[in-house]
């Protein structure tokens, strides 16, 4: 099974790499996104710095959520995602090295991009932390579920915008508790509840959404 | 040594009944294949042939019957390989879901056997149709591919070369008993193959 995994992952990494423009659409997105907020809200300092966690949260989702409907598009495509669901081990394994190429790719720079928007914003260096902290525990769930969305959407016309639809319920706890986390710890109030869910939220994908996104991709493929 | 003894057949199917979105395409349908038999399935256009091997080979389920075989390897119509891929890379790839690990030299040679020696370090998009369709069959020059060959219209866009490379593959794998049920519109060139006509169990429409 290790074997399949780390194929699969490869092989996405590879791709992304030879494609380094659609690679970094996510993230230069998020920067963009991120950075009209002060513009369009006013420079106020107490403002910006009050409302960046949420900025910054609701910036990395819509960037992750945006970038997913690819995730199986091309390969059910050309043909290849059906010889992956037609290799000996559980499809769940596939699914798993998706999300995570998916969340290596296209999450973990928006959690190197964060704190230098944290510091745009004004948030101090705790606060920063815990906003990168957050991210890192929250973005792997939200590539698992854009992961199942883009499965469950996967050959419909607007799968883009039905993914965000499907996925939505599921993140919004991610979100909440994410920028909520951020908030805590800016207030000086303790943040380790927050954590937990959002650790909690992060096995609950692990468990549930590959188990998930492979009986989606079986149908799709049928 | 005891005369009912003989090896277990490689594909054994059961009133098989198949259905596309809304028709049926076919019903009662058995088969069996026997290791070292090479099958080919012929049959009208939209008749079930795709429908037929996908199922064999596992994706969707039937709509009545059974199925039982070995462990199969299937190259659809579709190459199944990424544009950006090189062509080595994709063959390595399409081994590793097949659950091998081949070493360099085993790739080069499938890679060669096939004609694409040269192409080895391309990439994907750069080929052209008949050198993807050679791609797409390397895996079976590959060491230890399944008992079980599934190849939907495997001579499409081939030239001369790449048919007889096919053949000989198709030669090699019965001769060490394997089996292949290949589903073709046109016949096998030089090849002599037990017929299946899927027409008739088509399912008047």
């Amino acid at each position: 099974m290790r074997h399949l995994f780390l194929a699969v992952l490869w092989r996405d990494l590879r791709l992304a790499a030879r494609r380094p423009s659609d690679a970094l659409l996510p993230l230069a997105f998020f920067a963009v996104a991120a950075s009209l907020f002060p513009l369009g809200i006013g420079p106020e300092p107490q403002t910006l710095r009050q409302i960046a966690p949420g900025i910054v949260w609701v910036g990395a989702l819509l960037a992750l959520m945006l970038s997913v409907h690819t995730l199986y598009a091309g390969d059910r495509a050309d043909g290849s995602l059906e010889q992956m669901l037609l290799a000996p081990q559980p499809a769940a394994c596939v699914a798993a090295a998706k999300a995570l190429a998916h969340w290596l790719v296209s999450g973990a720079p928006l959690i190197v991009a964060a704190p230098v928007l944290g510091l745009m914003f004004g948030l101090d260096a705790t606060t920063v932390a815990a906003l990168a902290a957050s991210l890192l525990l929250g973005t792997p769930s939200l590539s698992l579920l854009g992961g199942l969305g883009a499965a469950l959407t996967l050959g419909l016309r607007n799968a883009g915008m039905l993914i965000f639809l499907i996925v939505l319920p599921l993140a919004v706890p991610v979100l909440v508790f994410g920028s909520g986390a951020v908030a805590a710890v800016a207030a000086g109030e303790p943040a380790g509840g927050h954590f937990s869910l959002l650790g909690a939220l992060l096995i609950g994908s692990l468990l549930g959404a590959p188990v998930a996104t492979a009986a989606a991709l079986r149908i799709a493929t049928e | 040594m005891n005369p009912e003894t003989s090896p277990p057949p490689c594909l054994t199917v059961i009133s098989l009944a198949a259905r596309r979105g809304e028709r049926l395409l076919f019903r009662g349908l058995r088969l069996t294949l026997a290791p070292g038999q090479a099958l080919w399935l012929r049959g009208r256009n939209g008749g079930g042939k795709t429908t037929l091997l996908r199922l064999l080979a596992g994706l969707g389920a039937p709509d009545a019957g059974e199925i039982e075989r070995c462990e199969a390897l299937f190259v659809g119509h579709a190459n199944a390989m990424n544009d950006d891929l090189r062509a080595h890379e994709a063959l390595r790839f399409a081994a590793a879901l097949s659950g091998l690990e081949p070493d360099a030299a085993a790739v080069d040679a499938a890679l060669a056997r096939l004609g694409l020696a040269r192409q080895r370090d391309a990439f994907v998009r750069t080929l052209s149709q008949g050198q993807r369709r050679r791609l797409a069959l390397a895996r079976l020059a590959l060491p230890q591919t399944a008992p079980l060959w599934l190849l939907d219209e495997p001579f499409d866009a081939l030239d001369d070369d790449g048919l007889f490379a096919l053949q000989g593959l198709l030669a090699g794998h019965t001769q060490r008993g394997g089996s292949v049920l290949l589903a073709s519109h046109q016949a096998p060139p030089d090849l002599m193959l037990d017929t299946l006509d899927l027409d008739d169990f088509a399912v008047a429409a």
